[in-house]
């Protein structure tokens, strides 16, 4: 009988001994990756500043502090802008609204977008084939043309613009999870659960939303630069909210009165070059992640190099 | 002999460090003509092996020994040597052969490719060729110019036959030609690999986990464990007098379709193959071992006419057979 | 020593049709061709009683996965019946299924794929209980425990920690099995449970399903290795083209086949003595796409023995006149 005799059947060699506690999967991408860690220093650079902003920036900005487009100098690292106000003081508070906007308009993608494709991708059928046409319709919609008549009918608010932002960018995140729910919904486990009774709730949240959790977490960070960068133009524009510093709303600031004719570079290359490294930060973060989930393609045998041929002591080849 | 394998090693590099000695000093011979199984169950190193006697290895493997084809060892200098033999003396079909196929070219022209890379024929010749292979594999030539998707599955492992004798190899090297397919396309396959083997004069390597299909098919066979050749001879000895438990306990772990005889497992787990082994591999769940057995490892030694074992008890006279 | 108890049939399927439609594009809808279907399952009837282990053996595209598929009502079937301990359970809604769910288990043929990679066996095991809402958590563990030394992997501490990925092939199915287990079901379904695994662990695990048989769980075993099957089922269906061929007693299925389709079958599975070389009969061909099934008998375009009555007529399941009671064929030759 099978059960009176203690066979450790068919085991691998060392099962005695427990594992080595296996490091946190993210920790270890991190590890891996140097472009990873690079990203994530930089991103937790600009979050640290923008969460200090009040306590490190040397000035008010709302204060003048002197003459318009006055230049960099030992007082003023960064110079002053239009309306004579710390360039400094003014990022970092504008990496502020900037980096909420980001972090805030990519959350709501994530929701509604991980929602649509978790939901479209499980069950299938004329829920997948309408949530899809749903989602084809927000890709076709033109971002600025909405944000203008978002703008103009509700008002330039910071909700407005984390709403806008978010609707507009949640159709990536939809498909990408789909695509995957898609694959996971077949997977041997998934059926069997379903198999023994499991309703769908369950199904989906402890079977399907753990596998993939990581990814959306992946797209989600990358949805953080497109994020940031759609405040920026939308602040450029004008569109934003006027009330608000961003480094969009300086960018604009210095673009409308001519700072390029007064050869103020330190007006618009600051908040540009802060922008540039955030979305490049988000973007090193979230393709590493990207990287380290989905499987290599195993090109081994594209390689230039071949296998080695090795000498062993006193055999003639 | 077409074919002389002499102590083989392969090594892989591990990503962590350390290597995986896959093959561990794999000695056999072909005839021209003969029917050799290569028996073994899963990591035991046989696809391992037959890959490396094409030179088909990634870049992290590293390997040591003699592959002798007519007189010439191919492994003498790595790829360089190796190179030209590939498909035109020794050609293979892979696992999973019938999904290797490129879904956007038609089967005529992937099983003429071959031909043309080798400069064996081109064109109007090539396409005569091909029309010639495919109906000796079963495949009505017509249909040489229909993508892979319109063949079944053992459409498909046909022509992936013919692709491997489009250069007229000496050595058909199959890798589980059969494993994935019905029992009824796996007679014809196999009846198929025995017909062609005949008619070509080719030497044929079967690779497989399956017994009996070695014990139909072939003519001798090799046992694989652990990366080394454990038991080799005529297959009629290897079941009716085997010499090595593992080869006795495999053939006892294969259900017989009329026999009433008990149907075994084999406890516990091949050994890892990233430390060195100390005596015996097959040690840990034999139920014949004995104090030898821990910490000298056991060579292949001939241990009657045309068969060779490696295990001690082929030294001690009363215990013979295993 | 290997008869079934008596009483009702634990499974009884009668005329079980399953199909599903082929999909064709919206030109040919519009073109109003008619919808084309997949006869995966075209009438199949039969028997499992607690306590018997019956094989469904057939090559691929024969409808065995299916049939079980539509027994656990995981599909939804087109015609017959299915009774699962006396009750018909074919039209039964969601809500009426799940408490039934508790007593037919299935297990898969992946053992690399049937369990959640992120789940410890010990989760693993407590789900089901958990879906049902059965027992306390500390109750839940005994029958977890229990259930994996019932499945070989004792003592259970050293296998509740673990990940799958930390655990062989083998050792994963058992797991897959002792899931099944903790329900305490009256019924297993066993989708080639062993086909993806080394030779040398399969008695193991064939072991445990025939243990499971001894103390009277009924079994149906999905395989296409006949040699299995002979060792290990009571009794064998041979299924071909969604229709089963025959069905008998295991014994006599491998000793005295009636069916063309089962001769030709068992001649070419391969023997693992090399002196039994007989020649194999090897059918031409292959298995005819489900879509196309051929009128009259399913099997004559490759049947040996066939005569221009088998392109008309399409055979009942009955007994042969060679043959023991309770071995049926479905062809108008025996």
């Amino acid at each position: 009988m099978t059960s009176t005799a203690p066979i450790l059947a068919d085991e691998p060699q060392d099962l005695e001994a427990p594992p080595p506690r296996r490091r946190p999967f993210v920790w270890s991408v991190i590890r891996g990756q140097p472009q990873a860690t690079v990203g994530a220093v930089v991103l937790l650079a600009f979050v640290v500043v923008a969460v200090l902003a009040p306590v490190i920036a040397p000035y008010d900005p709302r204060e003048k502090a002197g003459d318009v487009f006055e230049a960099p100098s030992s007082e003023h690292w960064l110079g002053l802008d239009d309306g004579g106000f710390d360039m400094l003081s003014l990022m970092i508070h504008g990496a502020r609204v900037s980096l909420i906007v980001g972090f805030a308009a990519a959350l709501v993608a994530m929701l509604v977008g991980g929602t649509v494709g978790l939901i479209s991708g499980y069950f299938g059928g004329k829920t997948d084939i309408t949530l899809m046409r749903l989602t084809d319709y927000f890709i076709v919609i033109p971002d600025i043309p909405l944000m203008l008549v978002v703008a103009a009918i509700w008002g330039r608010s910071l909700t407005n613009i984390i709403l806008i932002i978010g609707l507009i960018y949640w159709t990536t995140t939809a498909r990408v999870i789909r695509s995957q729910v898609l694959s996971v919904r077949e997977r041997v486990y998934v059926q069997r659960t379903r198999a023994l009774g499991a309703g769908h709730w369950r199904i989906l949240s402890r079977h399907v939303l753990p596998q993939v959790a990581p990814l959306l977490v992946a797209i989600t960070v990358l949805t953080v630069a497109v994020a940031i960068f759609a405040e920026t133009a939308i602040a450029f524009l004008g569109l934003g909210d006027p009330t608000l510093i961003s480094w969009g709303k300086l960018i604009e600031n210095a673009f409308s009165r001519s700072a390029i004719s007064v050869d103020a570079w330190w007006a618009i290359v600051p908040p540009g070059l802060a922008v540039v490294a955030v979305v490049l930060a988000c973007t090193m973060i979230g393709r590493s992640l990207e990287d380290a989930l989905n499987p290599r393609l195993r090109v081994g045998h594209l390689s230039v190099r071949r296998f080695r041929v090795r000498e062993v002591e006193g055999k003639a080849l | 002999m077409i074919l002389q394998v002499e102590d083989l090693h392969v090594w892989f590099d591990l990503e962590r460090g350390g290597e995986l000695h896959a093959v561990q000093g794999v000695t056999f011979e072909l005839a021209p003509g003969e029917r050799f199984g290569l028996v073994g169950e899963s990591g035991c190193g046989k696809t391992t092996t037959i890959l490396a006697l094409m030179g088909l290895l990634p870049a992290s493997a590293s390997v040591s020994g003699r592959v002798v084809l007519d007189g010439e060892n191919m492994l003498a200098q790595g790829e360089r040597t190796v190179a030209p033999h590939r498909w035109r003396d020794v050609a293979m079909v892979f696992q999973g052969a019938m999904n290797a196929f490129n879904p956007v070219k038609r089967i005529g022209e992937q099983i003429a490719e071959p031909m043309e890379l080798h400069g064996i024929a081109e064109g109007r010749a090539a396409h005569r060729r091909v029309a010639e292979l495919l109906e000796r594999v079963g495949i009505p030539a017509a249909r040489a110019d229909r993508f892979p998707h319109e063949f079944s599955g053992g459409m498909r492992q046909r022509a992936a036959i013919a692709m491997a004798l489009a250069c007229q190899p000496k050595v058909l090297l199959a890798d589980e030609p059969t494993t994935a397919l019905d029992v009824m396309v796996q007679a014809q396959i196999l009846e198929l690999l025995v017909a062609l083997a005949d008619d070509f004069g080719l030497a044929l390597v079967l690779v497989t986990h399956d017994l009996p299909i070695v014990a139909q098919v072939c003519d001798r066979a090799a046992v694989m464990y652990a990366g080394e050749i454990v038991e080799s001879g005529p297959v009629d000895a290897l079941f009716h007098a085997p010499r090595h438990p593992y080869t006795r306990l495999l053939f006892a772990a294969t259900p017989d379709l009329y026999g009433d005889a008990e149907v075994v497992s084999i406890p516990g787990a091949p050994p890892r193959l990233d430390r060195a082994i100390v005596g015996c591999p097959f040690r840990p769940r034999c139920d014949r071992a004995f104090g030898r057995c821990v910490d000298d490892r056991p060579a292949l030694k001939p241990v009657a006419a045309e068969q060779a074992a490696a295990c001690h008890l082929n030294d001690v006279p009363q215990e013979v057979p295993a | 020593m290997r008869g079934a108890n008596g009483g009702p049939p634990l499974l009884e399927v009668e005329g079980l049709v399953t199909r599903y439609p082929v999909p064709r594009g919206v030109v040919a809808a519009l073109a109003r061709r008619p919808q084309r279907w997949v006869q995966a399952v075209a009438g199949v009837s039969f028997r499992l009683r607690r306590g018997e282990l019956l094989a469904l053996v057939g090559e691929s595209g024969c409808g065995k996965t299916t049939t079980a598929q539509s027994v656990l009502r995981l599909v939804d079937s087109d015609a017959g019946s299915i009774r699962f301990d006396g009750t018909d359970i074919t039209a039964l809604g969601s809500r009426d299924l799940r408490g039934l769910r508790r007593r037919m288990q299935i297990i898969y043929q992946d053992p690399y794929e049937s369990l959640d990679p992120r789940f410890r066996v010990r989760r693993t095991l407590v789900e089901p209980l958990e879906v049902h809402g059965i027992g306390s958590k500390e109750e839940r563990r005994r029958e977890a425990e229990e259930a994996l030394r019932l499945t070989g992997l004792d003592p259970p501490e050293l296998f509740l920690d673990r990940f799958p990925h930390e655990l062989s092939g083998g050792q994963r199915q058992r797991v897959a099995i002792a899931a099944s287990l903790v329900l305490h079901p009256d019924l297993l379904i066993a989708d080639e449970p062993v086909s993806m695994l080394d030779v040398s662990v399969r008695a193991g695990i064939l072991g445990i399903l025939d243990d499971l048989r001894r103390r009277g769980l009924g079994i149906l075993m999905i395989t296409h290795d006949l040699s299995t099957a002979a060792r290990y089922a009571d009794r064998i269906a041979v299924m071909y083209l969604g229709r089963i061929v025959e069905d008998g007693p295991a014994h006599e299925i491998v000793t005295n086949p009636q069916h063309p389709y089962t001769q030709a079958l068992l001649s070419v599975v391969p023997k693992r003595d090399p002196r039994q070389r007989q020649r194999p009969e090897i059918l031409r061909g292959e298995t005819p796409n489900p879509v196309d099934v051929p009128v009259g008998c399913r099997f004559h375009p490759r049947c040996p023995i066939a005569i221009p009555e088998c392109q008309t007529i399409d055979p009942e399941l009955r007994a042969p006149t060679d043959a023991r009671p309770g071995h049926l064929a479905a062809c108008i030759r025996t």
